[in-house]
């Protein structure tokens, strides 16, 4: 167990330093000159002070070598500093840090609805022996992950806010004006549970045990949701990191179509004006949250399905 | 039943490879030929699959001949016509310069198709081209190239096309590409098991031992034989990278405003909710019927016409 637990945090860091890297050569790398693209970008377009361009590219370390410039930005990263965002000033780290709660409030919100939702879906279409409406119910999640998820927002917005006048159309103050963003959030993120754990359930409920639990004198419900559900659940774990990943990826889009405050924002306006280190955190900060996950997952599993540790690497793999 | 749950686009998941389904589900084996009949029965006993061609049919037609559907010009507004609401002479009203928003869905159609074309082709050909050499070189090159997978698979897709954007910079091929960039994984993926599951067969083996060159070896055999799922998820990718380009283009990075791309329409519209519902509505519905319809068609590409009997 020690070294499962052990292997799968080397593997986490690894894919943690990798993703920096990558995110060092898309962005510090491959445009020609990322200090005139600072400076450029920055809230000044007209005219870029020669001597001025020079310190800054000697303050970031445009001078150097690129492998020295790398491993300066490494070393700095892994002490938590990824530098400062050009067009605020502010440390990234705090950018980050500032905007994560209301990300985080967010994202909270619609993973527990899309959890509620998706697995309620799934429950109800793999129970239901109508022919009729297990056909519809298993159409909402294809509907569901087909549908622009900015457009379903905007469509809320306009019967909720505007005809209605029920709720809030943008900000980021109190639960009211959580509702829509998060229900937007839910629909893709739902609807990707409801497929997997609708698949995982059929898959169960052919399986040998159900029919002994059946034989045995056990109810339908009963054999649904202590038999089936418990193994269908494990597989849909997988898919946690995925999740976890479009929740905050969906939080892009969201955030501007609600105006609200947090991480994705702070990207969308990070990227407009090409605020390289900030894209840059961003992007290590998903990798992270993606890994953190994934990490959590594979902990948390052997405690589920204790096969999983004697045949981890092969088994695993397959399964994602 | 499950099939139907098993193939859709969305999951992004590495159908698994079966490799005698596989060669039938693309239903292109030349030997056998395509048996009309048996596509008859097939789509006679699915409508909606029906409906989502002939709905790809319509945008693939707007994309190549715009006039066919329209002859108003999508960039001329008339002033005194201004956000008029869906008539019969403005099928999907006018925006708040008096353009014809329907004239503009039909002429967006070209900007998205082509954007959509070219994020799928650049997946398709930088994805294949990585599993391709990982599966056949092996090795440590094998290693190598899969763990900058794993980095791709790590970083949610958005983030890394917005950090290729940010690179690269605004506009809709570069949108494209990096839509095409960001998802190069799954390409790579299945592009390398179908590489390792041919690279073993007998008639490789034969090619081998009777003295074919390498490249030969690659180009006549492996390459042919490991194509088909490789394709099938290109037709599953097709919905994805319509939603992920015009989420960029909605975010701001596609087209320059006065060009008609769909995201960039719906996300003008968005300043006008409250008095003219039909600028944000009519386009995004456009662009959903298309995603729903390029996944129903995915769906019964990946798995339904194999199975069907």
């Amino acid at each position: 167990m020690r070294r499962y637990v052990f292997r799968r945090l080397a593997q986490a860091v690894a894919v943690l330093w990798a993703a920096y890297t990558l995110s060092f050569l898309v962005l510090d790398f491959l445009p020609g000159d990322p200090v005139s693209a600072m400076a450029g970008g920055g809230l000044d377009q007209a005219s870029v002070d020669p001597a001025q361009l020079e310190s800054l590219k000697r303050e970031y370390g445009f001078d150097k070598p690129v492998l020295v410039q790398y491993a300066d930005y490494l070393g700095r990263a892994v002490q938590g500093d990824f530098g400062n965002s050009v067009a605020t000033g502010q440390p990234v780290t705090s950018v980050i840090g500032d905007a994560l709660p209301q990300t985080l409030v967010l994202t909270g919100a619609a993973l527990v609805l899309a959890v509620v939702f998706g697995t309620g879906l799934a429950l109800a279409a793999t129970y239901t022996s109508a022919r009729a409406l297990r056909q519809l119910l298993l159409s909402l999640p294809s509907l569901g992950v087909s549908l622009p998820t900015f457009w379903v927002g905007l469509m809320l917005v306009q019967l909720f806010s505007f005809r209605l006048r029920l709720l809030p159309a943008f900000g980021n103050d109190g639960i009211a004006s959580l509702i829509l963003p998060a229900v937007t959030l839910a629909v893709p993120t739902g609807a990707l549970l409801a497929q997997v754990l609708a698949k995982s359930l059929f898959t169960a409920l052919d399986e040998p045990y159900v029919q002994t639990a059946r034989a045995k004198g056990a109810g339908r419900a009963r054999v649904h949701l202590r038999h089936a559900l418990r193994n269908a659940a494990l597989p849909a774990l997988t898919i946690v990191g995925l999740l976890v990943g479009n929740l905050l990826a969906g939080s892009v889009v969201v955030e501007t179509v609600f105006s609200r405050n947090g991480i994705g924002r702070a990207t969308v306006s990070a990227v407009t004006v090409q605020d390289i280190p900030v894209v840059q955190g961003v992007v290590v900060f998903g990798a992270l949250v993606f890994v953190c996950a994934n990490l959590v997952v594979d902990l948390v599993y052997p405690l589920f399905d204790p096969r999983i540790v004697v045949a981890s690497a092969t088994r695993r793999r397959s399964l994602v | 039943m499950s099939q139907t749950v098993v193939g859709d686009p969305a999951l992004n998941i590495v159908p698994e490879p079966d490799p005698r389904d596989r060669s039938e589900a693309t239903g292109w084996n030349p030997a056998r030929g395509l048996d009309l009949h048996r596509l008859a029965r097939f789509l006679l006993r699915r409508p909606g699959l029906v409906l989502s061609i002939a709905v790809v049919a319509l945008v693939v037609l707007a994309a190549f001949w715009p006039t066919l559907f329209t002859a108003r010009d999508p960039l001329l507004g008339v002033p005194s016509d201004r956000f008029q609401g869906p008539a019969a002479q403005h099928w999907f009203g006018t925006d708040e310069i008096g353009r014809d928003v329907y004239a503009r869905v039909v002429h967006g159609a070209a900007l998205s198709l082509k954007a959509t074309l070219i994020a799928v082709a650049v997946a398709f050909v930088v994805g294949g081209a990585i599993g391709l050499v990982a599966g056949f070189v092996g090795g440590w090159v094998e290693d190598l190239l899969m763990r900058l997978v794993d980095v791709l698979l790590a970083i949610p897709a958005l983030f890394l096309s917005l950090a290729l954007v940010t690179a690269l910079g605004f506009g809709t091929v570069k949108v494209a590409v990096a839509v095409g960039i960001a998802s190069v994984a799954g390409f790579a993926r299945v592009m390398r098991a179908e590489v390792l599951r041919v690279r073993h067969a007998t008639y490789v083996e034969a090619a081998r031992s009777s003295g074919a060159r390498w490249h030969s070896i690659l180009l006549r055999h492996v390459l042919p034989n490991a194509m088909g799922p490789v394709l099938v998820l290109a037709t599953l990718d097709f919905g994805t990278a319509i939603l992920a380009v015009s989420s960029l283009s909605f975010l701001g990075y596609g087209a320059a405003p006065p060009a008609p791309e769909w995201g960039t329409l719906i996300s003008t519209g968005r300043n006008y909710l409250a008095n003219a519902w039909w600028l944000s509505t009519l386009p995004g519905l456009a662009v959903a019927a298309t995603v729903l319809a390029t996944n129903r068609i995915a769906r019964a590409v990946d798995g339904e016409w194999a199975s069907q009997r």
